[in-house]
């Protein structure tokens, strides 16, 4: 469009280059703060660039940490995750599978039980799942971790909202083929269910690894410690020392694997969020 | 007055020029149609008109005043998109409102002269709706109601009838064709169908890859097509266009086979396209037939029939032919029919240039 | 909306719902009804039995200053993260939509955050603020601004107000920006001829049209504010100063993990599971709504 330069294509981009250091500060600080001493850190100000000690810092978080090793935390949040996107994605398409191709008595009690579980984050529930959990003897286990994340219907929803559009003549198609349900389930559906399935895994693989409350909770041991909520305990308190650049390097590596699925997997990440919310 | 005066004017995309240099001047009042296949720069050229798309060489002005650096706004325009555009949050009256509004008119002006154009487009009942209560017709002339009562002094048309259904699309295109009578705003309409371009042009642009290859009035275009391009893209179906070169006062066929011509020969053995339109073929006697054509096709569409065949004589390809006769004509695939060529009505084009002979 | 053509198995589908009816009863339902059933009880002091009270930990929970301050608390923080993300983002979605050059590079740049854990966030915002080490906190400092969120509760608030619409902008930046680019360019381009400018146009086109996205970011940006924050608040304020950043979600918490009051906790929960299911009804019918082209 024939435009006078009003505002100016200039303004916009100094605009949007601003935002970007705004969103972008506090982890450039962070990963400043991972590389340099200690001491640096706590006489303020501390540099704004980055120091020497990138090595050093970022080998002890990984092997010693401060309440447990980074490395091990980071294998904790990785499991959580890979379980809690796998595992979800798994029980998600199997039910959503149930409930839009086939007929039978209670499908709509089953489908408004599953309905339901929408409606409460784990944080409203947090004592009584505690609780359940402990007595089925799964605190300080991957299980424990996984299993109760797994319960929201966020997936079953986007599935059956996806089955919905696939055309009912692949069915009758695939019928008259001779195949059975399980056999249209793994050659026909699950193909076609591909993109779905991967953008599901990135929004969930991030919430996964997001946890907080929950491995806060049931986690006692610190070698269970998953790398989010074990942050909060290598920060250094009123009566420990603590070791801001090793806290720092941590908080770096935390933030490393799902930015990394953000930025490389962009399409599908915002595929997947666009059509969880809907 | 509003004349509009388009000169030389190009546009480019990057390093690739899709407009190569397009000229036209518009009388005060004068319906011009651009007609053309896709992408043909037929819409770019009208957007360019409007302010949409910047221009790259040429100036296009608007009553006098040289318009290539002004805004949309201060064209003094109004445009209907293919689409219609309709400001989907907003009533039918505030749609044809919002332009009045932004100008600064009165409440009782705005009422008044929406009013006005409702009457004309027998929008009345509908003032009060959305656009998503309307049917396609309907929405069609809320956008040419909000065209109206801007009193522009131009009228841009981005294929307004491409989105209609073929009955209401000839319903439409009348009713087009008089509200611009009748109020005698200057028109630029762009379409892809030479039908609506035909039946609503004063005068037509028939464009072709980013060049108009001809600016006449319809029968004009029709009867003295400048270009083989525009001889097979005016008329339906489209002219029989037939290769070879000029032989003393015949015209002789690539595939062999002769056919007598009717104008004065040009200089013979250049490579030439002969052409003749379908409906100027006539059945005639054996004795006084220029070409005789063996049927292989025939359909039947109630007034008119058409006869597809091969030229007798014609040796393999290039010989096809298209007869269209009455629909009283008795003919069955097999038959060899002899015609003749109404006078005056053959075309010769050069082979390479396409250009005119 | 249902499927015409389905499958004719008796005992497949329950097989296939199994897996997540058992994880959903067990770790949903029987959960959500302890909740609902402890929030009836008031275990006595020793922890061996425990009394069937009614509603008597309701009222009391709704007569106690510190629950209500809570509500009062978490309205404040709610409003503020929602107003601050969303305006903000709103700002990035308008610039970006309109620049040709270098969308994609300033897209991915600001949708990052988004994988950042709220808890994360926390941590870093706080390497920033905090008053003893903090670089932002010693700049502040120099030019004479008195901070420090550990004893001034207000300050305390804006600090984590700041974090958690930090880490939201990038969410509703890409719900935003969605919504920009699904606005026909010829509804703009029709209102450019009809004699609208930029700001005129936002104001009675986009912006209008942007309305639908605009409400399902606001539940959203509730939800979040309400829920998914409690990360941030336990990492930089534990609810602190005195309880001015102590939301509805952390109570529930500290006062069932820390303060041992299950009773009390539960029946928190319980009110928790009535905002959540308000909000949720309001999500789905709105849903069904949305506006169309």
């Amino acid at each position: 469009m024939v435009e006078k330069q009003g505002i100016g294509t200039v303004l916009m981009h100094a605009v949007l280059i601003i935002g970007i250091g705004i969103v972008c500060f506090p982890i450039y600080l962070t990963f400043v703060g991972s590389t340099l001493t200690h001491f640096e850190i706590i006489r303020p100000p501390m540099p704004l660039v980055p120091g020497p000690h990138f090595i050093d810092n970022y080998t002890e978080a990984l092997t010693s940490g401060i309440t447990a090793p980074v490395g091990r935390m980071l294998f904790n949040s990785f499991v959580m995750a890979m379980g809690i996107a796998v595992g979800k994605i798994a029980i998600s398409i199997l039910s959503a599978y149930a409930i839009v191709y086939f007929r039978f008595p209670f499908r709509m009690f089953a489908f408004w039980a599953i309905f339901m579980t929408l409606m409460l984050p784990v944080e409203v529930r947090i004592v009584p799942t505690y609780e359940v959990v402990a007595s089925l003897g799964m605190l300080n286990s991957y299980t424990g971790l996984i299993l109760p994340l797994i319960a929201s219907a966020t997936a079953t929803f986007l599935f059956r909202q996806f089955f919905m559009t696939v055309p009912d003549e692949l069915v009758e198609a695939a019928r008259v083929d001779g195949a059975g349900p399980l056999r249209f389930f793994k050659d026909i559906l699950l193909p076609l269910s591909v993109t779905n399935i991967a953008a599901l895994f990135v929004i969930l693989f991030i919430y996964g690894w997001n946890q907080f409350l929950w491995p806060l909770l049931i986690t006692t041991r610190p070698e269970m410690n998953t790398i989010v909520m074990g942050l909060k305990q290598m920060m250094p308190t009123a009566d420990d020392y603590g070791n801001w650049p090793v806290t720092m390097a941590a908080a770096t590596l935390a933030v490393l694997p799902p930015v990394a699925v953000v930025i490389f997997m962009q399409r599908l990440f915002v595929k997947g969020l666009v059509e969880t919310e809907k | 007055m509003a004349t509009i005066s388009i000169r030389d004017i190009r546009k480019s995309y990057g390093k690739t020029e899709v407009i190569h240099g397009v000229s036209l001047d518009v009388a005060d009042g004068e319906f011009i149609v651009i007609v053309g296949p896709s992408g043909c720069g037929k819409s770019t050229l009208l957007r360019m008109v409007a302010g949409l798309e910047r221009i790259s060489g040429g100036t296009i002005d608007i009553g006098g005043r040289v318009v290539n650096d002004l805004e949309p706004r201060e064209r003094d325009i109004a445009m209907v998109f293919q689409n219609y555009a309709l400001y989907p949050h907003m009533s039918v009256f505030d749609n044809m409102a919002y332009g009045l509004k932004i100008a600064g008119k009165s409440k009782d002006e705005i009422r008044q002269r929406v009013d006005q154009a409702a009457a004309m487009l027998q929008l009345e009942p509908f003032l009060d709706r959305k656009p998503r209560a309307l049917s396609g017709g309907q929405r069609q002339r809320v956008a040419m109601g909000r065209a109206l009562v801007r009193n522009p002094s131009v009228f841009l048309f981005d294929e307004p009838l491409s989105n209609l259904d073929a009955k209401l699309r000839v319903q439409m295109r009348l009713e087009i064709k008089q509200m611009q009578r009748s109020v005698g705003t200057t028109a630029l309409y762009v379409t892809h169908d030479q039908v609506e371009a035909m039946t609503l042009a004063d005068r037509l642009v028939v464009m072709n890859a980013g060049i108009a290859e001809q600016i006449d009035t319809p029968m004009a275009v029709y009867e003295r097509p400048a270009t083989r391009f525009v001889a097979g893209f005016i008329g339906s179906p489209a002219m029989n266009i037939l290769k070879g070169s000029v032989s003393g006062s015949d015209f002789a066929l690539e595939g062999g086979g002769k056919l007598a011509l009717g104008v004065e020969p040009v200089e013979t053995g250049r490579p030439l396209l002969f052409g003749v339109r379908p409906e100027h073929l006539q059945v005639a006697t054996a004795e006084n037939a220029a070409l005789s054509l063996s049927v292989t096709a025939v359909e039947t569409l109630g007034a008119d029939t058409l006869a597809h065949g091969t030229l007798s004589g014609a040796n393999g390809a290039g010989g096809e032919l298209i007869a269209r006769l009455p629909g009283s004509a008795q003919i069955a695939p097999g038959d060899t029919l002899p015609l003749t060529i109404q006078d005056g009505m053959t075309h010769l084009f050069d082979a390479e240039t396409g250009q005119r002979v | 909306m249902e499927k015409r053509v389905t499958f004719d198995n008796r005992l497949l589908p329950y097989l296939l719902l199994t897996p997540q009816l058992a994880v959903t009863i067990v770790f949903f339902f029987w959960p959500a009804g302890q909740a609902l059933y402890q929030s009836l009880l008031l275990p006595d002091p020793f922890g061996l039995g425990a009394r069937f009270v009614w509603f008597s930990n309701f009222e009391y929970l709704f007569n106690d200053r510190y629950y209500l301050q809570s509500f009062f608390t978490t309205a404040i923080f709610t409003f503020f993260v929602t107003l601050v993300s969303m305006s903000v983002a709103l700002l990035f979605a308008v610039m970006a939509d309109q620049v040709i050059k270098g969308a994609g590079a300033y897209k991915t740049l600001l949708i990052w955050p988004y994988a950042v854990a709220p808890a994360v966030a926390g941590v870093m915002w706080l390497f920033m603020f905090q008053p003893s080490i903090g670089v932002i906190a010693f700049y502040m400092k120099a030019v004479g601004i008195d901070w420090n969120p550990v004893l001034d509760g207000g300050q305390a608030m804006t600090l984590v107000i700041l974090a958690a619409a930090w880490k939201q902008i990038s969410y509703n930046f890409l719900f935003f920006l969605a919504g920009l680019q699904a606005i026909p360019k010829s509804l703009i381009e029709a209102a450019a001829i009809d004699g609208a400018g930029k700001w005129h146009r936002f104001r009675t086109i986009v912006f209008p049209l942007l309305s639908p996205t605009t409400f399902f970011l606001l539940v959203v940006n509730i939800v979040y504010a309400f829920f998914e924050t409690f990360g941030i608040i336990h990492t930089m304020t534990a609810g602190g100063p005195g309880q001015s950043t102590t939301i509805l979600v952390y109570k529930v918490y500290s006062d069932g993990f820390v303060g041992q009051d299950l009773g009390s906790s539960a029946a928190q929960s319980v009110v928790l599971m009535v905002v959540v299911g308000i909000l949720t009804v309001i999500q789905f019918r709105y849903i069904e709504r949305r506006v169309h082209y």
